[in-house]
């Protein structure tokens, strides 16, 4: 029997009060009258009508939305090939120069990675836009998603792709029929890290990024230094919104997949 | 065949777009600024031959290495960014440890409930939630409209664009890197030891800094290292919620890169940053290391 006492639920309602009323103030004061974001002025949605009529925040959102899709699905493809590599592929040259590589970004300041990327980018004279950013947004995002799929790959048992392999599927056919259905949870939830990842970035995309794209954090970013305002407000508490519902589905899902398995295998082991 | 392309794809995708680049920035840390685009020389030029690249490397020099030690700036940033990395790192463990503690000793059906609470602030956008504190802590803000209420205070505290509200922030949205690898190690840990301290005499104090300090260092060290090593470079917080007084060397570099245009100084500060870097970033995978091993 584990000890529930007030100490414990001090520690918890005080530090879930200290993660989420700083959020919830965000989205009350979206909902305010006033032009001044501290003065309580009555209940209006005035700025998320400004918001949607403001035309440079839609395009920023349209490209950062392209820039997420586009480098989280590259992410996605490369970080599982690599995953694959580092778990399967066994001893190759360069192989430990591979695998710095693959777990150097997950601890490099962005300043460095950003200030690099252009350098390479101005060096080879790529023009800098949407292109730039997703090539930079893909390269860190590819090294997540490898550890989120290798340690998935890690854990499951090789025999089954012995026996496809033996049953006389080919490698890609074994890869695509059982490693793939099997490493599919991980693979989905690298995809949406990677693109959580592309969405939130403001350093790397104002390193790479050129004058003609502009991404909703670099835009939010340079409205913000200026100081607070209801319309940022606006936008954060769709974005929350957003975040909240995506991340109460997902578990949903896997919790119910994993439902679906425990019975599933319960099934097959019953005697026939 | 299929091999060879499994491993060739991903790899030189590496090597093209983080080592190349890397080496880029060495090599421009060591060149000198000019007045041309790209503002800084030598430039490599292939096509005069061998005695291109010879000149070109008879150029290079430590001068914006050297430069960084004549200006106290620098080593002002680089030690206040060490500075608040490592107080902020400890203040993240004071905050986190409690809450960490009490999700492990909370009811098993509870537990993946808090562990999503936990996690879903990460998948909101970390600007947006550094920008919340901004209208919590300016000085016409909430918490100084609180205080005022409640009478704690009669002049609005300054908070906003001190280092104190660099601190906030960074134990704000840090906190679920520290309070999750503390938690599985808790989660992990069996309470019949506890017991078995207590009937040997153990106070309740005393089995807690004897057993359960103990078993969950391992998590107490990988949060540390997880909110240690980005703070260092972190960019963001000190730029909005930090004043002119917050040095920080992601910010220095920024500056360099987009106000000064001192190209060759920017990736001379990069260099030493992640050279700073280098001993946590060794430390941690060591950790991490151990741990698997004593899993495994």
């Amino acid at each position: 029997m584990r000890r529930f006492s007030w100490f414990n639920a001090t520690a918890l309602s005080l530090g879930f009060a200290f993660l989420y009323i700083p959020m919830i103030i965000l989205v009350v004061y979206s909902f305010n009258a006033s032009k001044l974001v501290t003065v309580w002025a009555g209940f209006s949605t005035q700025w998320y009508g400004e918001l949607i009529r403001n035309e440079e925040f839609l395009n920023a959102a349209w490209v950062t939305i392209k820039v997420a899709v586009m480098s989280s699905t590259i992410a996605t493809v490369l970080g599982t090939m690599a995953a694959y590599v580092l778990v399967r592929a066994g001893r190759f040259s360069g192989r430990t120069l591979f695998s710095g590589m693959i777990y150097a970004p997950l601890v490099m300041p962005e300043v460095i990675t950003g200030l690099s990327l252009l350098l390479l980018f101005i060096g080879i004279g790529l023009d800098r836009g949407v292109l730039t950013i997703v090539l930079a947004h893909t390269t860190f995002s590819m090294c997540y998603v490898s550890v989120v799929v290798s340690s998935r790959l890690v854990s499951f048992d090789q025999s089954l792709e012995e026996a496809a392999l033996d049953l006389g599927c080919s490698a890609f056919d074994a890869f695509r029929l059982v490693t793939l259905p099997i490493i599919a949870p991980a693979v989905i939830s690298g995809w949406l890290l990677a693109f959580t990842l592309s969405l939130d970035d403001l350093v790397i995309a104002s390193f790479t990024t050129g004058p003609s794209a502009t991404t909703l954090p670099i835009k939010i970013f340079s409205a913000v230094r200026l100081g607070v305002s209801p319309e940022i407000n606006a936008l954060s508490t769709i974005m929350i919104a957003i975040v909240t519902v995506g991340v109460i589905t997902a578990s949903l899902i896997t919790k119910q997949a994993a439902v679906r398995q425990a019975r599933d295998e319960r099934m097959a082991e019953r005697p026939a | 065949m299929r091999r060879f392309i499994l491993i060739a794809v991903p790899y030189l995708w590496l090597v093209a777009l983080f080592l190349i680049p890397f080496v880029i920035v060495l090599k421009i840390s060591l060149s000198d600024v000019a007045l041309a685009r790209p503002p800084y020389m030598p430039q490599l030029d292939f096509a005069a031959g061998w005695s291109g690249l010879v000149s070109f490397f008879a150029e290079l020099d430590f001068d914006n290495f050297w430069f960084l030690t004549t200006d106290d700036l620098y080593w002002k940033a680089y030690l206040s960014s060490l500075q608040i990395a490592l107080v902020s790192t400890v203040l993240t463990l004071i905050v986190g440890y409690p809450i960490a503690y009490a999700m492990a000793r909370a009811a098993p059906e509870w537990r993946p409930t808090l562990l999503m609470l936990v996690i879903l602030p990460f998948w909101t956008s970390f600007l947006i939630r550094v920008y919340a504190w901004m209208g919590i802590l300016a000085n016409e803000g909430l918490l100084n409209q609180f205080l005022l209420w409640l009478g704690v205070i009669n002049t609005p505290l300054t908070i906003l664009n001190t280092n104190t509200a660099v601190y906030i922030g960074i134990v704000y949205t840090y906190l679920p890197f520290m309070i999750l690898p503390i938690y599985s190690a808790l989660e992990r840990m069996d309470d019949s030891l506890l017991e078995a301290a207590e009937d040997l005499g153990c106070s309740r104090l005393s089995a807690f800094w004897l057993v359960t300090i103990p078993l969950s260092k391992n998590g107490i060290i990988a949060g540390c290292f997880l909110v240690f090593i980005p703070v260092i470079g972190e960019f963001v917080i000190p730029s909005l919620l930090g004043g002119s007084g917050t040095l920080m060397i992601g910010k220095v570099l920024w500056e360099e890169f987009f106000s000064n245009r001192d190209w060759p100084v920017a990736s001379a500060v990069a260099v030493i940053l992640l050279l700073i870097l280098v001993i946590p970033i060794i430390l941690f995978q060591r950790n991490e290391q151990k741990q698997r091993e004593a899993e495994g």
